[in-house]
């Protein structure tokens, strides 16, 4: 049987490093659950090759306490089903940790399927690595002892956002079109009382919900911007939702700021391509050209070389080095001793000190916000074009309240 | 006031687009049967045709040679898979488009990528024709609304006017009549097949760069492009187009309108923060082609102006 | 006079034998089967996958209900599938909090909850089915599909009913216990899912032996002469409307205790494409068609994405070629296989046999090879394909000429033997 690309690139990351490592070490297994294929296949193939590459690296540097990790991709064609079919794929084959992203409600399927697992088959736990859902719920109401999330929540972006937004004095009034679903109303509810609460003086001047995905032509609800006099936009939008938007907006010669969560999501710079320049903001927690070191710069280098694709996420290094620091400090794949490690830890990042915080398992990092421009050192797919830091928003100023009550097991 | 010209502005762009795509589905649908799903695969594949020619000859030349590109696949089609399975009957068909719909979208991701390319709208139309109200509207527009013009009324004169047009017009109608009329049904199918996916490639040069070409484009409009064909009629030319502008200007409408349902029953006590309550005109747009779908062929199942029912 | 006609007409009625052998056996051999898989001792992932498998047999034999026997063309079964589920969802949450707080959920064993599901989804059935089933052929079709965008869309607005994108999640382990399983390992769902996988079988065989079913047949092949015997065909439709749909939500019931989440994805026209392909692939002529077609499509959705990320062209090239060369379906294959060995085995019918498969096999290999390579070229990181310990790179031209050699062959051989088989019947 061929064997799978998948399946191939982790093995030769393995072998690669696989020499300096011990024979007889047993192997750290981490099932990558997102989609692999279809509409949503871009985004799930991208944050694999990060995992593969930063189980490379963490290898070649002799593995977690001696271990070799590696990277097991499992499609689950963004559908909460399928999911939990590959999911005991992945326990069957010895995976005890689950890395998984896109889409909050395929992580609140494995969220919870992973508590009912660990609660029914004690000694044989599963940890969750959670890369880029972004629903608060996942680390309040529906927050459980073995789920980490290494990205900012949507309201704690809409913090950092908002924060920003105070200190521009020519902003006064601000339109907000998010998707018709669950995290489409999320990013409203978040951008109307924040906004209300820091910048009481800003008029909101329009909120719109619309499908997601079913819009060939934003021109209508860019008039309507227009028409309401909207000095900024905020949108949730994301993929060709996110593109559509501003392609209409520069089209119709709305230059407004677009302060956006995704506007830098994979493929999103190509399709707006230049009608984004100066427009777009996004807020994450990294673009290639926030100002680094050496030994970031060379990491970078090191993937764009081996995958041809823009790195993007540099948070799941952060989640695989902390992985590896809790595992180092445990010694052994004793599961609930790891994520009792990975509670409350710190870690060093290349953009600043990051900590997991205790009472709901969120990474509480700092944030940039950035503005799509062509004056930069390096570009994104390949258009020439890449993204330039406005404001740093502290890893503090996005620390919100938290309901999550943990439960923790004795 | 000016929300109204707005929305009558962008419906007809809108509209026109539509219209060109459903004018070839109308076609083959009403001669051959063939509801085909595979149809807004083609006005994909016109709009990676128009961004690879467009590289080396430039848009101009793309915007003759993709749809003639796409007619060609589109006659291959027809002759090694459609005619093979005629037989079976109109499901076999209609399933057979439904497979060829998945497997276009995945050669389109092999050969052109899984992301979206750079298919820009070309430099000498790229700047905008004058301001209404603010806003500024693009040169390109204008020139969508001028080539689908031509392309209405070319294929009028085809029709209307010439031995061809009243062939095919005849089979529209009475395709039984004309094959026993000594005429070479299977080569007007290929033709018309063909032609009909020639238009659905123009849309898709001139509608690829001016929305965002990418594999899923043709996914997410297919549906759209069925109602305009059930709600226009079948074998009529001039109900699709009717279909597609009430369908562009509905879309655009119910954009402009804010209103939810708390306000519009206001009478009947809605919770504005309630799932009923809460749903906005605005964000049932999309919605509305469908409902159009469903009532028209539960009340007038031969559409607006169709020559019969299906 | 003597009475003849009791001499002369032979007795028609199939034997009680041949019965026993085309209607009940199988159902017993099915039956065995599942009790015999967990002697097996399947890990968990052969469990999950089976238990999916189960599901996706009542669905596709319920969707088939629709198209192989009344020849209604449906793109939107997932509908009643997503109804009967979330009937089903909330019914599993109720006894939740039944079993804290009382009430009459309490009595309501988890693992009777497909009843619930059935109820739903036939009542969506009865309700979706009035306006549409009306109509028959394309424009079915047509407003199947308007429907089930219209009612997909709504799933994502209605939160407090299908749970936003996000959907109501449940716990199986609550309430009174049947047949002494818990439901909470996975072998024991294992039972669940046979028992009404089964079940769902049996009941749906048996509903094509009653007069509704047969006349359901009989509006399939000839509506109008239906209409001269005096019924009608649209009430016809419309009552086999409702049990396709009541069957749709057994196996959404059968999902939600199995998943224990229930999305508005499940809505969508997605998985009504899928059930489509399942039935059709599996062959829509045949009963048991759908359940071959549900195992393979269950089979390559979750284990095929492990060997290629170009499944789903391999799936649609699969189903544009059952389509052209075997509407039939799997089933029909099997058939033919099976009464070309029982009826007319000579060495001139193995030999072309041998041909054919021959032929075929030649095309699949160069047509993966030559996929496999434009997916790798594709992706552009210089990755090799390596079938069976070769080292076929897409950056060199000889792999594509290997690959376009052997489809070539292949299409060729095919060619040749059809034209020597047309050759022979005229």
């Amino acid at each position: 049987m061929p064997k799978g690309i998948v399946w191939k690139i982790s093995l030769s990351a393995f072998l690669l490093s696989g020499s300096l490592l011990s024979a007889e070490a047993e192997t750290i297994k981490i099932g990558y659950i997102d989609p692999l294929s279809g509409p949503f296949g871009t985004a799930g193939d991208g944050g694999l090759k990060h995992f593969l590459h930063a189980a490379s690296e963490i290898n070649s540097s002799g593995g977690m306490a001696g271990m070799p990790v590696e990277i097991v991709g499992f499609d689950n064609k963004i559908n909460p089903k399928e999911s939990l079919i590959q999911l005991q794929k992945a326990i069957d084959q010895g995976v005890r940790f689950i890395a998984q992203g896109n889409g909050s409600s395929v992580a609140s399927a494995l969220t919870d399927a992973i508590a009912k697992h660990n609660k029914r088959n004690p000694g044989d736990e599963l940890i969750f690595l959670n890369y880029a859902a972004v629903d608060p719920a996942l680390t309040n109401a529906k927050c459980n002892y073995w789920h980490f999330r290494f990205d900012s929540h949507v309201d704690m972006k809409m913090a950092g956002l908002t924060d920003w937004l105070r200190d521009q004095k020519d902003i006064k009034s601000v339109y907000i079109l998010a998707q018709d679903y669950s995290f489409g109303r999320a990013f409203t509810a978040a951008a109307k009382s924040m906004i209300t609460e820091k910048r009481p003086d800003i008029q909101i001047v329009g909120t719109a919900l619309h499908p997601v995905a079913k819009i060939k032509d934003f021109t209508p609800y860019v008039q309507k911007m227009i028409n309401a006099k909207a000095d900024a936009v905020l949108t949730g939008n994301w993929s060709t939702d996110m593109s559509l938007l501003v392609k209409a907006a520069n089209a119709s010669g709305h230059n407004v700021p677009y302060l956006t969560f995704y506007g830098g999501g994979l493929g999103a710079p190509t399709a707006m391509g230049e009608s984004a320049l100066g427009l777009v903001k996004q807020i994450t927690e990294f673009h290639e050209n926030i100002e680094t070191s050496e030994k970031q710069l060379a990491r970078m280098n090191g993937f764009e070389d081996t995958y041809h694709l823009d790195m993007f996420y540099q948070r799941v290094y952060t989640a695989m080095h902390m992985l590896d620091k809790a595992v180092e400090a445990v010694g052994s794949l004793d599961i609930p001793k790891i994520a009792g490690e990975l509670e409350g830890m710190t870690y060093e990042s290349p953009y600043g000190e990051v900590t997991m915080r205790a009472e709901d398992h969120q990474l509480l990092q700092p944030l940039y916000i950035s503005t799509f421009s062509d004056d930069v050192e390096r570009d994104v797919e390949n258009t020439g074009f890449g993204f330039k830091t406005d404001a740093l928003i502290s890893a503090a100023a996005t620390a919100l309240p938290t309901t999550c009550k943990m439960r923790r097991p004795s | 006031m000016e929300t109204v010209v707005f929305a009558l502005l962008n419906g007809l762009i809108y509209g026109l687009l539509l219209f060109m795509l459903s004018s070839g589905l109308t076609l083959i649908f009403s001669m051959m049967g063939v509801l085909n799903m595979a149809h807004a695969s083609f006005y994909m594949l016109g709009a990676y045709f128009a961004f690879t020619l467009g590289q080396s000859t430039g848009f101009w030349f793309a915007l003759f040679l993709a749809p003639i590109c796409v007619g060609a696949v589109g006659a291959c089609v027809e002759r090694w898979g459609l005619r093979r399975i005629h037989a079976g009957g109109h499901v076999g068909e209609l399933l057979f488009t439904f497979g060829l719909a998945y497997v276009i979208e995945e050669l389109v991701k092999i050969i052109w990528g899984k992301f979206a390319v750079a298919y820009e709208v070309p430099a000498e139309l790229n700047f905008s024709l004058f301001e209404l109200y603010g806003a500024q509207y693009p040169a390109y527009r204008m020139f969508m609304l001028l080539v689908s013009i031509t392309m209405l009324a070319g294929l009028w004169y085809l029709l209307k006017r010439t031995r061809i047009g009243l062939i095919i017009q005849a089979s529209l109608t009475h395709p039984h009549m004309v094959s026993h009329l000594g005429h070479n049904v299977p080569r007007i199918f290929m033709l018309v097949f063909a032609a009909g996916c020639a238009l659905a490639g123009l849309s898709g040069v001139i509608g690829g760069n001016y929305l965002v070409t990418e594999p899923s484009m043709a996914f997410s409009i297919g549906p759209i492009v069925f109602v305009v064909v059930v709600v226009g009629g079948m074998g009529s030319l001039a109900g699709a187009f009717v279909a597609s502008l009430l369908i562009g200007f509905l879309q655009t409408f119910a954009i402009s309108i804010d209103a939810n349902f708390a306000e519009i029953f206001s009478f009947a006590g809605l919770n504005p923060e309630g799932d009923l309550g809460r749903i906005t005109i605005s964000s049932l747009a999309p919605m509305l082609p469908f409902m159009l779908l469903v009532l028209m062929l539960m009340l007038r199942p031969r559409g607006l102006m169709g020559e019969r029912e299906f | 006079m003597t009475d003849y006609s009791v001499d002369l007409v032979p007795d028609l009625a199939p034997s009680s034998q041949y019965k026993f052998a085309t209607r009940v056996l199988p159902l017993l051999l099915m039956a065995l089967l599942l009790l015999v898989i967990p002697l097996l001792e399947p890990s968990r992932t052969s469990l999950s996958l089976l238990n999916a498998v189960g599901i996706n047999i009542v669905f596709a034999l319920s969707y088939n209900m629709l198209l192989g026997q009344a020849g209604m063309l449906s793109f939107g079964h997932a509908v009643y599938f997503g109804f009967g589920g979330y009937a089903a969802m909330h019914a599993m949450n109720w006894i939740e909090t039944a079993s804290y707080d009382g009430g009459v959920w309490a009595a309501f064993p988890v693992f009777a909850l497909p009843l619930v599901g059935f109820a739903g989804g036939a009542a969506a059935g009865a309700v979706i089915g009035w306006p549409s089933c009306r109509r028959a052929g394309v424009p079915f079709a047509m407003i199947s599909l308007g429907l089930a965008e219209l009612i997909a869309a709504a799933g994502l607005m209605f939160v407090g009913l299908f749970g936003g994108e996000e959907g109501i999640t449940g716990d199986r382990m609550n309430g009174v216990e049947a047949f002494g399983l818990s439901l909470g390992p996975i072998g024991e769902v294992y039972w669940f899912i046979a028992f009404w996988a089964f079940a769902g079988t049996a009941l749906m065989y048996a509903f094509t032996r009653t007069p509704l079913g047969k006349l359901a047949q009989a509006v399939r092949d000839n509506p109008e002469r239906v209409q001269f015997v005096g019924y009608n065909p649209n009430k016809v439709r419309y009552l086999v409307f409702i049990a396709a749909g009541g069957f749709a939500g057994l196996a959404g019931g059968m999902s939600a205790v199995n998943y224990e989440i229930f999305t508005p994805e499940s809505l969508s026209v997605i998985p009504s494409g899928l059930v489509l392909l399942m039935a059709y692939i599996g062959g829509a002529r045949y009963f048991a068609g759908p359940i071959l077609g549900a195992i393979m499509l269950t089979y390559m959705q979750s284990n095929f994405s492990d060997y290629s990320e170009a499944w789903l062209l391999y799936l649609g090239l699969l189903f544009i070629g059952m389509i052209m060369f075997a509407p039939r379906g799997l089933a029909g294959l099997l058939l033919s296989a099976v009464s070309g060995i029982q009826h007319s085995l000579t060495v001139k019918s193995l030999l072309r046999w041998g041909a054919y498969c021959t032929a075929g096999l030649l095309v699949v290999v160069g047509g993966v090879t030559l996929i496999e390579l434009a997916v790798r070229r594709s992706n552009g990181f210089g990755e090799v394909f390596e079938p069976f310990g070769l080292h076929l790179s897409p950056e060199q031209v000889l792999p594509w000429m290997y690959g376009g050699v052997l489809l070539a062959a292949g299409v060729g051989l095919l060619t040749a033997l059809h034209k020597v088989g047309e050759g022979e019947s005229k």
